[in-house]
Protein backbone atom coordinates (compact mmCIF):
# COMPACT_ATOMS: atom_id res chain seq x y z
CA UNK A 1 0.00 0.00 0.00
CA UNK A 2 1.43 3.36 -0.90
CA UNK A 3 1.10 6.36 1.32
CA UNK A 4 -0.68 9.50 0.17
CA UNK A 5 -0.78 13.09 1.35
CA UNK A 6 -4.09 13.97 2.90
CA UNK A 7 -5.57 17.14 1.45
CA UNK A 8 -8.96 18.77 1.31
CA UNK A 9 -9.93 16.89 -1.78
CA UNK A 10 -11.84 13.82 -0.81
CA UNK A 11 -9.86 10.69 -1.66
CA UNK A 12 -11.85 8.61 -4.09
CA UNK A 13 -12.51 4.94 -3.69
CA UNK A 14 -12.53 3.30 -7.07
CA UNK A 15 -14.71 0.35 -7.68
CA UNK A 16 -13.50 -1.67 -10.60
CA UNK A 17 -16.16 -3.89 -12.13
CA UNK A 18 -14.85 -7.36 -12.89
CA UNK A 19 -15.15 -6.92 -16.64
CA UNK A 20 -13.43 -3.64 -16.87
CA UNK A 21 -13.26 -1.65 -20.05
CA UNK A 22 -10.53 0.96 -20.21
CA UNK A 23 -12.49 3.86 -18.79
CA UNK A 24 -15.35 2.84 -16.58
CA UNK A 25 -14.47 4.61 -13.36
CA UNK A 26 -17.72 4.92 -11.50
CA UNK A 27 -20.42 2.44 -10.70
CA UNK A 28 -23.70 3.91 -11.87
CA UNK A 29 -26.39 4.19 -9.26
CA UNK A 30 -29.25 1.80 -9.61
CA UNK A 31 -27.67 -0.10 -12.45
CA UNK A 32 -25.27 -2.11 -10.37
CA UNK A 33 -26.31 -5.70 -10.14
CA UNK A 34 -24.96 -7.73 -7.30
CA UNK A 35 -22.93 -10.53 -8.79
CA UNK A 36 -21.27 -11.81 -5.68
CA UNK A 37 -20.97 -15.55 -5.71
CA UNK A 38 -18.70 -17.94 -3.91
CA UNK A 39 -16.26 -19.59 -6.28
CA UNK A 40 -16.21 -16.45 -8.48
CA UNK A 41 -13.64 -13.63 -8.58
CA UNK A 42 -13.88 -10.90 -5.95
CA UNK A 43 -14.70 -7.53 -7.56
CA UNK A 44 -11.57 -5.44 -7.82
CA UNK A 45 -11.25 -2.01 -6.26
CA UNK A 46 -8.83 0.62 -5.09
CA UNK A 47 -9.58 2.39 -1.82
CA UNK A 48 -7.97 4.96 0.47
CA UNK A 49 -7.33 3.81 3.99
CA UNK A 50 -5.77 4.54 7.35
CA UNK A 51 -3.09 2.18 8.59
CA UNK A 52 -0.86 2.64 11.63
CA UNK A 53 -0.76 6.41 11.53
CA UNK A 54 -0.57 6.81 7.74
CA UNK A 55 -3.00 7.40 4.94
CA UNK A 56 -2.55 4.70 2.33
CA UNK A 57 -4.03 3.50 -0.93
CA UNK A 58 -5.02 -0.14 -1.13
CA UNK A 59 -5.47 -2.00 -4.40
CA UNK A 60 -7.06 -5.41 -3.99
CA UNK A 61 -5.21 -6.66 -7.06
CA UNK A 62 -1.91 -6.27 -5.16
CA UNK A 63 -2.97 -9.08 -2.84
CA UNK A 64 -3.04 -11.89 -5.36
CA UNK A 65 -1.12 -14.76 -3.83
CA UNK A 66 -2.43 -13.97 -0.36
CA UNK A 67 -5.51 -14.79 1.62
CA UNK A 68 -7.63 -11.70 2.21
CA UNK A 69 -10.43 -11.02 4.63
CA UNK A 70 -12.54 -8.00 3.83
CA UNK A 71 -14.97 -6.81 6.50
CA UNK A 72 -17.63 -4.21 5.79
CA UNK A 73 -19.30 -2.59 8.79
CA UNK A 74 -21.93 0.08 9.37
CA UNK A 75 -19.73 2.84 10.69
CA UNK A 76 -17.01 4.13 12.96
CA UNK A 77 -18.13 4.89 16.51
CA UNK A 78 -21.12 2.60 16.23
CA UNK A 79 -21.38 0.14 19.04
CA UNK A 80 -21.04 -3.43 17.89
CA UNK B 1 -1.76 -18.84 15.60
CA UNK B 2 -0.69 -17.25 12.36
CA UNK B 3 -2.83 -17.81 9.31
CA UNK B 4 -1.16 -15.42 6.89
CA UNK B 5 -4.33 -13.51 6.08
CA UNK B 6 -4.41 -9.84 5.08
CA UNK B 7 -7.28 -8.19 6.93
CA UNK B 8 -9.07 -5.03 5.83
CA UNK B 9 -12.05 -3.28 7.34
CA UNK B 10 -14.13 -0.98 5.18
CA UNK B 11 -16.95 1.48 5.79
CA UNK B 12 -18.35 4.69 4.35
CA UNK B 13 -16.42 6.76 6.89
CA UNK B 14 -13.57 8.96 5.70
CA UNK B 15 -9.94 8.07 6.41
CA UNK B 16 -9.92 11.03 8.79
CA UNK B 17 -12.71 9.56 10.87
CA UNK B 18 -10.90 6.20 10.81
CA UNK B 19 -7.84 7.93 12.25
CA UNK B 20 -9.79 9.56 15.06
CA UNK B 21 -11.67 6.34 15.84
CA UNK B 22 -8.33 4.52 16.04
CA UNK B 23 -6.72 7.24 18.14
CA UNK B 24 -9.59 8.02 20.51
CA UNK B 25 -11.30 4.71 21.04
CA UNK B 26 -9.98 1.56 19.37
CA UNK B 27 -6.40 1.99 20.52
CA UNK B 28 -7.74 2.08 24.07
CA UNK B 29 -9.28 -1.34 23.51
CA UNK B 30 -5.90 -2.51 22.22
CA UNK B 31 -3.79 -1.44 25.16
CA UNK B 32 -2.52 1.66 23.43
CA UNK B 33 -1.64 -0.02 20.14
CA UNK B 34 -2.94 0.98 16.72
CA UNK B 35 -5.49 -1.10 14.87
CA UNK B 36 -3.22 -3.64 13.14
CA UNK B 37 -5.03 -3.72 9.78
CA UNK B 38 -5.80 -1.02 7.23
CA UNK B 39 -9.16 0.65 7.70
CA UNK B 40 -10.46 1.40 4.21
CA UNK B 41 -12.84 4.15 3.17
CA UNK B 42 -15.70 3.78 0.67
CA UNK B 43 -17.44 7.12 1.00
CA UNK B 44 -19.52 6.74 -2.15
CA UNK B 45 -20.59 3.22 -1.24
CA UNK B 46 -19.47 2.08 -4.69
CA UNK B 47 -17.34 -0.78 -3.39
CA UNK B 48 -20.14 -1.84 -1.07
CA UNK B 49 -22.49 -1.88 -4.04
CA UNK B 50 -20.12 -4.16 -5.93
CA UNK B 51 -20.12 -6.55 -2.99
CA UNK B 52 -23.87 -6.31 -2.43
CA UNK B 53 -23.59 -4.84 1.05
CA UNK B 54 -24.42 -1.16 0.50
CA UNK B 55 -27.73 -0.04 2.00
CA UNK B 56 -28.85 2.91 -0.14
CA UNK B 57 -31.55 3.97 2.30
CA UNK B 58 -29.24 4.10 5.29
CA UNK B 59 -26.22 5.27 3.28
CA UNK B 60 -24.08 2.74 5.12
CA UNK B 61 -22.74 -0.74 4.64
CA UNK B 62 -24.07 -3.87 6.27
CA UNK B 63 -21.88 -6.31 8.15
CA UNK B 64 -20.42 -8.22 5.22
CA UNK B 65 -17.38 -10.46 5.59
CA UNK B 66 -15.61 -11.95 2.58
CA UNK B 67 -12.87 -14.56 2.52
CA UNK B 68 -10.84 -14.23 -0.70
CA UNK B 69 -8.28 -16.88 -1.67
CA UNK B 70 -4.81 -16.31 -3.21
CA UNK B 71 -6.33 -16.54 -6.70
CA UNK B 72 -8.73 -13.69 -5.92
CA UNK B 73 -11.71 -16.03 -5.67
CA UNK B 74 -14.38 -15.48 -3.03
CA UNK B 75 -14.52 -18.67 -1.00
CA UNK B 76 -17.03 -17.54 1.62
CA UNK B 77 -19.09 -14.60 2.71
CA UNK B 78 -21.45 -13.72 5.52
CA UNK B 79 -23.67 -10.65 5.63
CA UNK B 80 -25.60 -9.48 8.67
CA UNK B 81 -27.72 -6.49 9.62
CA UNK B 82 -25.92 -4.05 11.92
CA UNK B 83 -27.04 -4.90 15.47
CA UNK B 84 -25.43 -8.34 15.69
CA UNK B 85 -21.66 -8.65 15.86
CA UNK B 86 -19.57 -11.31 14.15
CA UNK B 87 -18.14 -14.51 15.56
CA UNK B 88 -14.44 -14.11 14.88
CA UNK B 89 -13.67 -17.68 15.94
CA UNK B 90 -16.01 -19.01 13.28
CA UNK B 91 -14.31 -16.86 10.65
CA UNK B 92 -10.90 -18.20 11.73
CA UNK B 93 -12.26 -21.74 11.58
CA UNK B 94 -13.48 -21.19 8.03
CA UNK B 95 -10.15 -19.73 6.93
CA UNK B 96 -8.32 -22.73 8.41
CA UNK B 97 -10.70 -25.10 6.65
CA UNK B 98 -10.32 -23.36 3.29
CA UNK B 99 -6.54 -23.31 3.68
CA UNK B 100 -6.50 -27.03 4.47
CA UNK B 101 -8.71 -27.90 1.51
CA UNK B 102 -6.60 -25.77 -0.82
CA UNK B 103 -3.35 -27.33 0.34
CA UNK B 104 -4.82 -30.81 0.01
CA UNK B 105 -5.78 -29.98 -3.60
CA UNK B 106 -9.18 -31.59 -3.30
CA UNK B 107 -8.05 -34.80 -1.60
CA UNK B 108 -9.61 -33.76 1.71
CA UNK B 109 -12.84 -32.03 2.68
CA UNK B 110 -14.02 -30.78 6.07
CA UNK B 111 -17.33 -32.12 7.37
CA UNK B 112 -19.80 -30.09 9.44
CA UNK B 113 -18.37 -29.07 12.78
CA UNK B 114 -14.79 -29.58 11.64
CA UNK B 115 -12.11 -27.62 13.41
CA UNK B 116 -8.33 -28.01 13.37
CA UNK B 117 -7.33 -31.40 14.71
CA UNK B 118 -10.62 -33.04 13.85
CA UNK B 119 -10.98 -35.63 11.14
CA UNK B 120 -11.35 -34.66 7.50
CA UNK B 121 -13.01 -36.81 4.86
CA UNK B 122 -11.27 -38.14 1.76
CA UNK B 123 -13.68 -38.06 -1.14
CA UNK B 124 -13.54 -41.01 -3.53
CA UNK B 125 -15.48 -44.00 -4.76
CA UNK B 126 -15.14 -45.87 -1.46
CA UNK B 127 -16.70 -43.04 0.50
CA UNK B 128 -19.86 -42.91 -1.60
CA UNK B 129 -22.73 -44.10 0.57
CA UNK B 130 -20.32 -44.73 3.46
CA UNK B 131 -20.04 -41.35 5.12
CA UNK B 132 -22.22 -42.70 7.94
CA UNK B 133 -19.36 -45.02 8.86
CA UNK B 134 -16.72 -42.30 8.78
CA UNK B 135 -18.59 -39.42 10.37
CA UNK B 136 -21.22 -39.29 13.11
CA UNK B 137 -23.86 -36.58 13.45
CA UNK B 138 -22.73 -35.76 16.98
CA UNK B 139 -19.33 -34.71 15.59
CA UNK B 140 -21.05 -31.62 14.18
CA UNK B 141 -21.66 -30.48 17.76
CA UNK B 142 -18.37 -31.51 19.36
CA UNK B 143 -15.55 -29.12 20.04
Amino acid sequence: MKEFEAGCQRPKAQAKPALETAATPVVQKGEQKTMIRVGKPAPEFIAPGFHRGKFVEMNLADYRGKWVMLCFYPGDFTFV
Amino acid sequence: MKLGVEVFSISVDSVFVHKIWNDKELSKMLGGKDVPFAMLSDQSGSIGQLYGVYDEEAGTETRGRFIIDPDGIIQAFEVMTPPVGRNVKETLRQIQAFQLVREAKGTQVTPAGWRPGKKTLKPGPDLVGNVWQEWKVQEAFEE
